[in-house]
């Protein structure tokens, strides 16, 4: 029986709900929580590994069998995400011990957090297209309130546009739903795979794709990001790094798993109209972070320019580009969560968030700044350092693919990533320091941790790329062969 | 304040929250088998202690239901996800049910499912999403 993958989502939530009980142990609520997240993320991990020996798991609720009943499915690519969701939400949470506050951890900040972690989990690991719809809305309700938590009045002017945005872009996900029943009259993944290969991808199914297209564009930030910028820099800092390390990732995986496995015949279609969408978006994107003068518009935009560049990877849609992509989503997952956090404890020492006004931090606060070089590196994808081996995947399948647009595009973002960063490096870290020894904040112990454990994954992930690529290979795999998946689902005999 | 002269709601109400509970209670053990169920069954039990909170004011009935109707949400889903993972103590797909028909002294033989539990669960949830969001209302004016 194949329970535990369901344990991902389900231990989260019940977690969740006992610390409702415990509402004024915070000492309890923390430690509670933070066992939980490394349970979860070694439970995941043994699944990597029996993925990996026995081939793609499924379990069937309440023994329903596909596809009338939901079902959730553990391949390597799914495991991978929600490993890395994992991992990131541990050093979330260890840095917001520190820094979130009573007020947060009073008003049930963990038991949110850890809905959050679910649906994400459950966006990842679902196997059914409205159940997909069902875990987005978990993670949504848990991050209307995330944001709006705190109740300050930007907060508010924000979580407004963003609840809004979001919930429109709910109601067209379920009208797309409604549309694909009504074609294909299934609901299950691999089965809506197999009817468009049979029925072939005719203009209504592709139509209904690209409405699927448009809603995870909205999600991940794809081309439609107008209500990312001003949303991802009102919640505190731990926040904005689970905002901007998650969600926006959990769209880009709606988009790879949607046009690989379930629309992936009109690909003239589909992935052009994805090619010209990624390169837009990085295109502005460089244009937000180069304009940016404050720290959060430039973390900001770089977020846009990684969920552009990792799209590269689907709109050239090789086999090589696609294992790009998936290192370049765990890589962007780990950097930008851990961006996030730097920018955010940056502006909680020096009280600034316009880049010019801070200077020589690094004076203060070495290892910190030393840190950031390396985020800023990784980012721009230096070797050894994790965004290497995607964006050399990522080009190398391009280049199969022909698509030397994109792959100038892409790589030419890199530089506007490293010079939108080093403007920071150089005018905030640099420099004549203003602070003197006596009056520095010191930086809480939590804060470190919660960095070095952070740039220990990204190192890893650069030199240790290696021992993840058998994984990583995997989940191409069955994503460039979307049959390995469809049989795992529904056997072979049907 | 004026004090309204609301004599006639108050008797009419005393007797309606009796036949709504009521209602409550057969929609709530109608449900796995014809319309109702723990969402509907829910809703209107909610709706009889919205109803009493309206009539009553708040502090009358808070001392009479001493309950924090957030931590009644989270009981129930506590249970329902409690059911749901039971099924991995018995080793079967996860959210499976069963059913059975016992002998009950008094009662006669009846048909019980662990869905009920799960219903329970669901309509606690309700119950207490439901009073929350009207009293979280009824407390900004």
């Amino acid at each position: 029986m194949n329970n535990i993958i369901v344990l991902p989502l389900i231990i989260p939530i019940m977690t969740a709900v006992i610390l409702v009980f415990l509402r004024n142990n915070i000492i309890l609520q923390r430690i509670i929580s933070l066992i939980t997240m490394v349970f979860v993320t070694a439970i995941s991990i043994l699944l990597l590994l029996n993925v990996e020996a026995d081939g793609i798991m499924k379990i069937d609720f309440g023994g329903w069998l596909p596809p009338f009943g939901i079902l959730f499915v553990a391949d390597s690519f799914s495991l991978l995400l929600v490993i890395t969701a994992n991992i990131v939400a541990i050093l979330c949470l260890i840095y917001s011990f520190s820094t979130i506050g009573f007020r947060h951890e009073n008003m049930f900040f963990y038991p949110f957090v850890l809905l959050l972690i679910a649906g994400v989990n459950g966006s990842f690991l679902t196997g059914d297209i409205f159940n997909l719809f069902v875990c987005f809305e978990v993670m949504l309700l848990a991050s209307y309130v995330l944001i709006a938590l705190g109740g300050e009045k930007v907060q508010l002017r924000e979580s407004i546009k963003y609840v809004l945005i979001n919930v429109v872009t709910s109601w067209i996900f379920l009208v797309a739903l409604a549309y694909l029943y009504g074609t294909l009259k299934t609901l299950n993944m691999a089965h809506i795979a197999e009817r468009v290969a049979e029925v072939g991808q005719d203009p209504l199914i592709t139509t209904v794709a690209i409405l699927f297209l448009i809603v995870f564009s909205i999600k991940a930030g794809l081309l439609l990001f107008f209500w990312l910028p001003g949303s991802y820099i009102v919640p505190p800092t731990a926040v904005q790094a689970l905002f901007a390390a998650l969600l926006t990732k959990v769209g880009v995986y709606a988009l790879i798993r949607t046009f690989t496995l379930m629309f992936p015949l009109n690909q003239e279609v589909t992935h052009t109209l994805i090619g010209i969408m990624a390169g837009i978006t990085i295109v502005l994107g460089c244009m937000g972070a180069m304009s940016g003068k404050d720290v959060y518009t430039i973390a900001t935009y770089n977020v846009i320019i990684g969920v552009g560049f990792i799209l590269i990877g689907l709109a050239a849609g090789t086999e090589t580009a696609l294992s790009g992509a998936i290192y370049y989503l765990i890589h962007d997952m780990l950097a930008k969560g851990l961006l996030f956090l730097l920018v955010g404890t940056m502006v909680y020492l020096t009280g600034e968030t316009i880049v010019k006004r801070m200077s020589g931090l690094i004076q203060n606060y070495p290892l910190f700044g030393w840190i950031f070089f390396i985020v800023l590196l990784t980012l721009t994808g230096m070797p050894p350092f994790s965004g290497f081996v995607g964006k050399i995947l990522i080009g190398q399948g391009a280049i199969e693919a022909g698509s030397y647009v994109l792959l100038t595009i892409g790589f030419a973002s890199s530089i506007i990533v490293l010079y939108s960063l080093l403007r920071i490096f150089l005018a905030s870290f640099f420099g004549e320091t203003t602070v003197s020894e006596e009056d520095k904040k010191p930086i809480p112990k939590g804060v470190m941790v919660s960095f070095i454990l952070f740039t220990i994954a990204i190192i890893y992930l650069g030199v240790g790329a290696e021992s993840l690529s058998i994984y990583v290979q995997d989940a191409a795999r069955t994503l460039i062969n979307p049959s390995i998946y469809i049989d795992a689902i529904l056997g072979e005999g049907i | 304040m004026r004090k309204v002269n609301d004599v006639i709601l108050r008797t009419v109400v005393k007797g309606v929250v009796l036949i709504i509970l009521t209602l409550g209670v057969y929609l709530f053990f109608s449900g796995h088998n014809a319309p109702g169920g723990g969402f509907i069954g829910g809703l209107v039990l909610g709706s009889a202690i919205v109803l009493l909170y309206i009539t009553y004011d708040i502090e009358t009935i808070q001392r009479k239901m001493p309950f924090d109707f957030k931590k009644v949400a989270a009981l129930g889903v506590l249970l329902a996800t409690g059911t749901a993972i039971g099924s991995l103590y018995f080793d079967v797909p996860f959210l499976s049910q069963t059913d059975g028909y016992f002998n009950i002294p008094f009662l006669g033989e009846k048909h019980l499912t662990t869905v009920t539990i799960f219903e329970a669960g669901v309509a606690l949830t309700v119950i207490g999403t439901l009073v929350t969001i009207i009293l979280s209302i009824s407390e900004d004016d």
